[in-house]
């Protein structure tokens, strides 16, 4: 018996030939909504902003089909970076624009204080090497006393850094994030970190475009991590090997930035080097008045371009596949991957039910995770509940958490932690009092920074705790742990299982 | 004409490790990220698992001592960006890795690194598993020109991105010479793209 899905099955792609709307829309008169064309599609030929992007920062083509692409903006922290500038020094190099490269400190920084020197030496030796190289080469560097640190993929979009119809790259596979603004974003390793800062430019090859429509409305306790959870789910964490994706539909048009962040942000755990949204009107008003952003005339004029990058509409794509948001329900991940995810109110996968090639890794998930195959995912009890990361660690996301925090107290035996995305982010919470709210319902309030994520400070899981998390990767031994383990879920649900000590269906919650 | 960097193909002993979705995180857990070189990452590669498994892992098994070819499954490599765990690979031995399919930023972390990723069509990757569960002292040999890998089975076609199998004949894979060659070119079409952002910064004080 195959396993049952959430959501509806596609039309076979051979015969998507054409989407249909019927809805206005909400960009506003300025756009036509398009009819969706497949790449066999015998139309006018059109470009998608993936193919506008390309084109505009071809440098010149290489050897084996591959381009010299042009990295308008590159971003920095202090993981991936040191060893790229050391082999930067070793070949008598300097960072070619420094003005295009922007660093802050994410990954290492603890979230009890930022004050120096760090507790961990290993840390604070890897956050004085970012401070010395960055002194050095004349890069922008948002440290803690800058008032603009944060986690990379928060701190670009909120600084004005990251633009409709960019290129962006970081030494982090969740740049995929900037993609919410209409960039092409690329994760990369730590030799391309340092061909970016010498050349500023990658060779890649080019990708597919997948369009994903995810249409109709979405029921109440359903948020964009749900969203992505969904479309990891039906497509798989592999799905997206050689693709962008282009997130569109009514559903993403109506999504502010934050939530288009979050979805752009976990395109990678489904296997896409990077996903996009169309800019428009939102896009350019959550731009206007960002600290690097163009002023008066000039903006108006950014403007215009950057919403001219969206995809044509009689643009093609080489696969289109739509999901109804009706058939979304707030989810939460069982296993070991961020496909291995499930509506709250179904059942874990027995054996007999997946496929016969998922069998051996469903097996290894269940094993691991401690859990059987037919138990309900509702009612585990967690040790542990993370709110933050790149993934859901803005305002909307503390916003949303903090309105479920009001409803009790923090179960006794449940360890919390809520983590701003950065220092603005913090600032803006404060502002609105959302740290007391935390506070009086029994969460722990702390300092800006990846955290619990990945686990490369002090917030850890100890031995097998079960975390409910707001993060983005449930792998083993990710929050710090080689035993711990993890279950993902939107920020409101993490705060509802934070007051319950157990899984809980949101939408119980909000309907008290 | 020779390039000194040229790499037409690898070979060595093969370490079957079985299983899909096996992430960076796995391969080379966070912790040991905590560093400013990559040195000695190698002794941590699948430190995790390797633990958990108390001794029954691939990479603990004598049979596949001294192996520098690992055979994966699907997705090799999926999650972090972090070129730690190729770096770490690297220092545990391996050159060349035989899989269903890998994670693309895995597969380009390796290419940087000349390290060779082919894929098999998975009937043809499950007979090279078991060829090599049987007979963990065969030689295999990965060959980038004909995108094979030949071991006791014979030679089993497989395939090598084009961008990459040209990197790596023509030894451009560590890719920064290549686009550093592109001088002015590069400055042009930065000049065309300014962004904005990059030549407007304002008064940053929160």
């Amino acid at each position: 018996m195959p396993r049952r899905s959430a959501i509806s099955l596609p039309a076979p792609a051979s015969t998507v030939q054409e989407a249909q709307h019927d809805l206005p829309d909400p960009r506003g008169p300025r756009f036509r909504r398009p009819p969706i064309r497949r790449k066999d599609s015998m139309s006018d030929p059109g470009k998608s902003l993936f193919d506008k992007v390309w084109e505009a920062h071809r440098v010149r083509d290489l050897p084996g089909g591959q381009t010299q692409l042009l990295i308008g903006t590159h971003l920095v922290h202090e993981v991936t970076s040191p060893q790229a500038f050391a082999m930067l020094r070793e070949r008598g190099l300097s960072v070619r624009f420094p003005g295009r490269t922007f660093a802050t400190v994410d990954h290492i920084i603890p979230t009890d204080s930022h004050a120096r020197p760090l507790q961990d030496p290993l840390a604070e030796a890897m956050l004085s090497e970012l401070e010395e190289n960055c002194r050095e080469s004349g890069v922008t560097f948002f440290d803690s006393p800058s008032g603009n640190q944060g986690i990379v993929h928060v701190v670009g979009p909120e600084m004005g850094i990251t633009v409709p119809g960019s290129t962006i790259a970081c030494g982090d596979s969740h740049t995929s994030t900037h993609g919410a603004f209409g960039a092409i974003a690329f994760g990369i390793g730590t030799s391309q970190v340092r061909d970016v800062l010498a050349t500023q430019c990658l060779a890649l090859a080019r990708l597919k475009v997948r369009r994903i429509e995810v249409v109709g409305s979405l029921g109440p306790g359903v948020y964009a991590k749900d969203v992505i959870l969904a479309i990891i789910r039906r497509l798989g964490v592999k799905g997206g090997v050689g693709y962008a994706y282009e997130y569109a539909g009514n559903i993403l048009d109506e999504m502010s930035m934050e939530e288009r962040m979050t979805i752009c942000n976990m395109s990678i755990e489904g296997g896409a080097r990077c996903g996009y949204v169309n800019p428009d009107e939102k896009t350019v008003e959550y731009l206007r008045g960002r600290a690097f952003s163009p002023t008066g005339a000039a903006f108006e004029e950014a403007a215009e371009g950057w919403l001219a990058m969206a995809s044509d509409p009689e643009a093609r794509f080489d696969d289109v596949i739509r999901l109804e948001g009706s058939e979304i329900a707030p989810s939460v991940t069982w296993g070991i991957n961020p496909g291995q995810n499930l509506g709250v109110d179904e059942h874990i996968p027995r054996l007999g039910e997946v496929a016969p090639e998922d069998q051996a890794g469903v097996e290894e998930a269940l094993d691991y995770m401690g859990l059987a195959g037919g138990q309900a995912i509702a009612d585990i009890p967690i040790d542990v509940a993370f709110i933050g990361s790149c993934t859901n660690g803005r305002i909307s996301d503390l916003r949303e958490a903090a309105e479920v925090a009001k409803t009790g107290h923090v179960q006794s035996g449940v360890r919390t932690l809520v983590v701003p995305g950065s220092q603005e982010v913090q600032r803006q919470a404060q502002a609105e009092g959302l740290d007391e709210v935390f506070r009086a319902a029994g969460f722990d309030w702390r300092e800006p920074g990846c955290s619990m994520c990945l686990a490369m400070n002090p917030d850890k899981l100890i031995g097998r705790e079960v975390c409910a998390s707001s993060s983005n990767r449930n792998f083993k031994g990710r929050q710090g742990s080689p035993a711990g383990r993890t279950l993902l879920m939107s920020p409101a649900m993490v705060a509802a299982a934070a007051i319950a000590g157990r899984v809980v269906d949101i939408r119980e919650v909000l309907s008290e | 004409m020779s390039e000194p960097n040229q790499i037409e193909r690898t070979s060595g002993r093969g370490c079957v490790l079985r299983g899909d979705d096996i992430d960076t995180d796995r391969i080379i857990p966070a912790r040991f990220m905590k560093v400013v070189t990559f040195d000695g990452l190698g002794e941590h590669a699948f430190e995790d698992d390797r633990k958990s498994a108390k001794g029954d892992h691939p990479l603990d098994d004598p049979r596949f001592a001294k192996a520098s070819i690992m055979i994966v499954g699907q997705n090799f490599g999926c999650g972090s960006s972090r070129e730690h765990a190729p770096q770490a690979l690297v220092r545990a031995g391996f050159s060349g890795f035989i899989g269903a399919s890998f994670a693309e930023i895995f597969a380009g972390n390796c290419t940087s690194l000349g390290l060779i990723c082919i894929t098999l069509e998975e009937v043809d990757l499950e007979r090279l598993r078991e060829s090599v569960d049987l007979d963990p002292s065969q030689e295999i040999v990965i060959d980038v020109k004909s995108e094979s890998v030949s071991c006791k089975l014979g030679t089993l076609r497989g395939n090598i991105p084009d961008g990459t199998q040209e990197q790596l004949l023509c030894g451009q894979w560590d890719a920064l010479g290549m686009l550093l060659s592109a001088g002015a070119e590069i400055d042009a079409t930065a000049d065309r793209l300014p962004y904005g952002n990059s030549r407007s910064r304002r008064d940053l004080s929160p």
